[in-house]
Parts: C-alpha cells; structure tokens; sequence
C-alpha cells in the first residue's frame, strides 16, 4: 500500500515535471504555423484565401494561444511552382522559425515541402494535394496527409463506374504529379475490377483549350473519360466536353471533383456525375454550423480542403496543449497516437505512413430540380470506410511501414 | 484509312481546324497588341486583362441587364476601348517620353490591378456563359462535329482582322496614323490632332482585346485568369510575326494555333511550349520576326 502511494506521488511529481518542463518547451516562445498555397490560380477558390481564413478559424477556436504563447499564422502564394514553394520554405524553417507547414494544394509542390519539412524535422501537414506518393513511396516521419488521397478517389470513383458498366477508360490527365499518380491508381482500380484502359492524353496544366484533347478521347471509342484533372482544369474540360457533345458517345468521371467546380459550372451541366469527396457542408449539424462561420467570413461554402485545413491545425493545437511542446517529434508521436474526432473526421487516426484515415463519401451531383439554391448540389451515395478506401498498410510503398 | 503520320487523315482535319480556331484569338490579341506597338511604342501588358474585361462584361450584360450576347459583342469592346481611351489620357501619355519598359510596367500594374479586383468580387473558377441560341447545336463536317459557335468564332474574328489590317495598310486614315507615328511634328503641321489619334488608336487596339473576350467567353469559363493564361502566348506571338507588323500578327497567330493544335495531338505535354520553342528559333534566324523590317 505504502508503495503504490510513493509510487503515485513520485508520478504525480514526475507529471509536474514534465509539465514544467514542456511549457518552456515552446520555442521562441511563439507557435508559429507556415501555410503555403495557391492564391491566385487555378487551386486558389478551393483552398486559397478560404483555406488561409479556415486555419485562422481553428486558431482563434483555439483562444489564440496556448499557456500564454502566442500562435501565429504567416501564409504564402506558391504560385504552382515547386522551387518558389521550396525556397519559401526554406526560409520560414531557418529564419521565421515556423514550427508547423501547411502545404495547400498541388502535389509538385506538396512533395518538395515534404522532404524540407523531413529535414528540419518538423510536422508537415498535406491538405490540398492529392498524390498518394505523399504517404507511398515518398512518405517521411514528419508527413501527415489529411484531407484525401489519388487512391481513395480512385477507388472511391472508379470502382463505382466499373461495377455500373463503365468498362473501358480513357484518361485526360494533368501532366504533373498529381494527375500522374490519379491517373496510375485509378488505371489500377479499373483493370482490377476486370476493365480496360485504351490510353491517356496529358494535357499541361492551365491549359485554355481542351477541345483538341478531348477528340483525341473520343477516337479512342472508350465508353469512360476519367478526367484526372482538377479545378480550372476540370471546369475546362466539362464545358468543351458539353460543346463537342462527347456526352453523347462517352460518359465523364470526374475524379477529383470541388464543390467549387460544380457551383461555377452550374447544375445543368453537371448533374448526376459521381465523385468521391472528403467532407460537405451539408452533411450534419456540425458540419453545417461550422460553414455557417465560415461562409461569414469568406461569402461562399467551405470545400473539403477548407474543412480539412481547420480540421489539421485544430488537431495539430491540440497536440500542442496535450504535451506542452512544440517539438516536432513530441508532437508527431502525440498526433500518430490520438484519434481526430472533429466537424471533418469521426474517429480519424494517423497510421505510422502519415495518412490520416477517416471515411470517404461517394456523392452524386442533384438535378437542378432538386436542389434548393446555391451550393445545395450533392447527395451522398455511399459511405466508403477509411479502412477500405485508403492504402491499406499491407499496400504499402512507404519506408516506415514494418511489415 | 489514310493516315498522316499514324493519325487518321479525319483525326488530323480535325485538329487542324481546331488550331485554326484557336489561332483566330492569338490572331486577333497579337493584332491589337501590333497595332498598339506599331502606333505607340508600348507594349501593352494589360491586354489578356482587357480581354478578360470584355468576357466579364458580356457575363455582367446578360447576368445583371439581361443584355445578350449579340449586343454585348458590340457593346462590350466599346466600353472596353473608352476604358482604354482612360488609360492613354490620364497614364500612359505621359510615359511615351521614357523607354519601353515604363509602359510595360504601367500596364502590367494595370493587369494586376484589374485581374485581383475581378479574382476577390468573383472567385477564380469563374462564370459559366452559353453559347448564343443560333449558334448552338454543331455541325458534322464528315471528318469531325464542329460546334457552330466555333465556326462563327473564326469568321468573326478573321473579318475583324481584315477590316483592320485593310484600314490601317490601305486607306488614307490608316496612312495618316502610320506618318503620325514616323513623324508626329510633320503631320501636326498639316493640321492633324495626332495626339487624340494616338488616344483612339489604343482605344481601338484594346477595344480589339475586349471582343476577343466576347468571343471566348462562351467557350472557356469567364474567369479572372482567363487573360494572364492566354497573354504570354500572344506576345510570343507578336515577337514570331514581328513587333509591330499588322499582318505578321495575323498570318503567325493563326499558324501558331494551328501548330499548337498538331502538337497537341502528337506531343500534347509540349503543347503549352511549343510557341517558346518556334520564338527562340525565330529569334535566332530572324531576329526582327518573320514579317518584322530591321531597323
């Protein structure tokens, strides 16, 4: 008896200690949150200046600072090149001591961020790119990919248009890293489901005119277009694929599909596509009240990669007020052994490749009839388990996977 | 099956024709930008943003007057060219003194100026706008459906260059410019205002950018990055046909659309390049551009 009691007080004390310790833990005595991504170009409705007002949601949820430390938030433009988003980096890590980095959208870009991330060993959080690399073959010890991945959507999408008839594909892919790896898993989810692939075409990023590549599909006689592409890209394609009527001897997949696009493309040109999505604002009352402060502040509808940058820095100011340190490898094993449980993700965990797991959706875009208004346009089809829809870990390509 | 280079000849008419259209905005963008340079001397940064303009202006006739398409064609540049006609009189006149490079900054703040309003009122995925009710539907060519819009696109926007290249190389008003720019004291003394010609004319030249807009706003999504996408290719273009040249900026543009569009099918990752690549070889065997006169 006497001994349980020593051991527990010297526990108590030791907890004090810890606790003591952690608070001067905090470095330069500022949290400081690095977030990179595309302003002003084709990503910049689906994450851009939102997503920048979605973290800064998370922050003041968090009351601004934690045990008297100030978080603050710098953000800046990518511009779509990974060198500019590299050298940013760079100099936030050695010189604004950020503690924390956001990458938004882009895969090029989110897989540089990556390895300077890796190198400084700090915690890196990749929200609005897509490339499953990020966790496979590229993945580091200080990657978390939050929001979705290439697989999921590919095996989200594609095995629905495969299991309703959609047997043979063609693909029209942004010639980057992202559309490469949508391309390749989604290519993998088809000939596994007994379907066939008749070829590709990658067109460049930001491309003005689809029209050509669009025939080029059409040659081809496959009944599928999978558009591995995504925002002004995705837009683009739809809108000539409607002039060209490519509708009427093709049917299009969408693979990576933003609320963004279907509320700029209006109903009528996009009704009853399928898609996988991470998240919609319209899903329960806590998703619905969280967009309802967000759509005060940012005068539209968050998307999913919104949601998913509040999700990311709440969970990461979490882990913060849980071990009082920001040091990047405490607060890595404390995110990789608590679950996320938030308006974004129900009982969400991140696996030791840095995926975080949580369920997917398979939504269907309304007919203009049935919707109410503006961004009322999805009906959720199917709820795909995290477990499933994800790489599974005996998949898996990424280094840190003991198998 | 015939075949040009693996391709069904059919395959290949049909994306020769969709360079042709593609061409027929280069054409017509590189020729208010020649007509611009060849009068003013500046090089005029804010065109993509000023075709940008025309586009949204079509989109805000029909969104919030319910003005169509038909009227906001005419509507459109016109409004777009005395925005044009603002920018000469109150900034740009007073830069024509000081090197090129002035003017390209001017106007390439005025780019950024008027794309970053448009991008924070609008968003960047854009507006949706549909093609005219006459001209919907396509027609089948045999070889290929070809939207009626975008064969309107084409007769549209290569009457509009003929008209100007004809004006301006052919007429007694086109004379008087081109002698305003060469010697602005010797024209003055016949009694000509070349200080209110030089005005129009970059009016006109701008007003050329916004009806290109009009023209491809039924075609891609009226987006505020519509201009900055397209700008870069159109002063390539300008530089391959030669700065300054009325019809060099007709005759590349075109041609340029329809090697873009071949690369398209046989390279299509080159695509977006393929301008740069010609521009760097023009460069280097002529470097005052195909039609371009040395100096």
């Amino acid at each position: 008896m006497k001994l349980r009691t020593l051991s527990a007080s010297l526990m108590m004390a030791g907890l004090g200690l810890v606790g003591h310790t952690a608070q001067a833990n905090v470095s330069d005595n500022v949290i400081r949150i690095g977030f990179i991504t595309d302003m002003a170009s084709v990503y910049s409705d689906i994450d851009g200046a939102g997503g920048i007002e979605a973290a800064r949601m998370a922050i003041a949820d968090a009351g601004g600072e934690i045990n008297g430390k100030k978080i603050e938030l710098v953000f800046a433009d990518h511009q779509n090149k990974a060198d500019v988003a590299a050298a940013r980096a760079r100099e936030w890590f050695d010189q604004q001591k950020i503690d924390m980095l956001i990458g938004g959208t882009n895969s090029g870009v989110n897989l540089a961020l990556a390895g300077i991330a890796a190198e400084k060993k700090k915690p890196f959080f990749a929200i609005g790119a897509a490339a499953s690399d990020l966790t496979g073959s590229q993945c580091t010890p200080y990657t978390i990919h939050w929001a979705y991945d290439t697989v999921a959507l590919a095996r989200g999408t594609g095995s629905a248009v495969v299991k309703a008839g959609g047997k043979s594909w063609y693909f029209l892919t942004a010639d980057y890293a992202f559309g490469h790896a949508l391309e390749r898993d989604t290519a993998k989810v088809v000939r596994e489901a007994g379907g066939e692939v008749k070829g590709q075409v990658r067109a460049p990023l930001n491309s003005s005119d689809f029209s050509s590549f669009l025939l080029q599909a059409q040659s081809s006689k496959a009944q599928i277009l999978g558009l591995a592409n995504a925002g002004g890209d995705t837009i683009n394609s739809i809108k000539a694929a409607n002039e060209f009527g490519i509708g009427k001897t093709m049917k299009m997949a969408g693979l990576l599909i933003f609320i963004n696009d279907i509320h700029s493309l209006g109903l009528q040109a996009t009704q009853g596509m399928q898609f996988t999505d991470g998240w919609y604002w319209d899903q329960n009352d806590e998703t619905r009240a969280w967009s309802k402060k967000f759509e005060a502040r940012v005068k539209r509808k968050p998307s999913m990669i919104q949601a998913g940058d509040y999700s990311a820095v709440s969970f990461y100011l979490n882990a913060i007020k849980a071990t009082g340190s920001d040091d990047g490898d405490t607060v890595m094993k404390w995110m990789k052994s608590n679950k996320v449980n938030d308006m974004f993700a129900k009982n969400g965990y991140v696996r030791e490749d840095g995926r975080m797991v949580h369920d997917m959706f398979l939504m269907e875009v309304k007919k203009p009839s049935e919707s109410k208004g503006p961004w009322d346009y999805y009906k959720q089809i199917a709820v795909l388990p995290g477990e499933e829809v994800f790489t599974k870990l005996s998949e898996s390509t990424c280094k840190l996977v003991k198998k | 099956m015939i075949t040009i280079f693996g391709i069904p000849l059919q395959a290949f008419l049909g994306q020769l024709l969709l360079g042709l259209v593609n061409g027929s905005f280069y054409a017509i963008l590189s020729l208010g930008l020649a007509v611009i340079f060849g009068l003013l001397n500046v090089i005029n940064f804010a065109h993509g943003a000023l075709y940008m303009l025309g586009a949204f202006l079509a989109w805000m006739g029909l969104n919030y007057l319910g003005l169509n398409y038909w009227v906001m064609l005419i509507v459109a540049p016109i409004l777009v060219g005395l925005f044009g006609i603002l920018i000469e009189k109150f900034l740009l006149k007073h830069l024509y003194k000081l090197d090129h490079l002035y003017g390209l900054l001017l106007t390439f703040g005025i780019t950024l100026l008027i794309e970053g309003l448009f991008r924070s009122f609008y968003g960047a995925s854009g507006q949706p706008y549909s093609s005219p009710e006459a001209l919907r539907g396509a027609t089948n060519l045999g070889f290929m459906m070809l939207p009626n819009y975008r064969a309107w696109v084409v007769v549209a926007s290569l009457t509009v260059c003929l008209i100007t290249w004809f004006v301006i190389e052919r007429t007694r008003l086109g004379a008087l410019l081109r002698a305003g720019t060469e010697n602005p004291r010797l024209v003055e003394a016949f009694g000509v205002n070349v200080p209110l010609m030089i005005t129009l004319t970059y009016g006109f030249g701008v007003a050329l950018a916004g009806f290109a807009g009009v023209l491809a706003a039924p075609i891609i999504q009226v987006s505020p990055l519509m201009g900055s996408n397209l700008i870069i290719v159109v002063f390539a273009v300008v530089v391959i046909g030669g700065m300054g040249s009325i019809l060099g900026a007709i005759v590349t543009g075109l041609g340029l659309g329809v090697i873009e569009g071949l690369t398209k099918v046989f390279w299509p990752e080159a695509s977006s390049t393929v301008v740069f690549i010609i521009m760097a070889i023009v460069l280097l065997i002529r470097p005052a551009g195909l039609f371009g006169k040395e100096k």
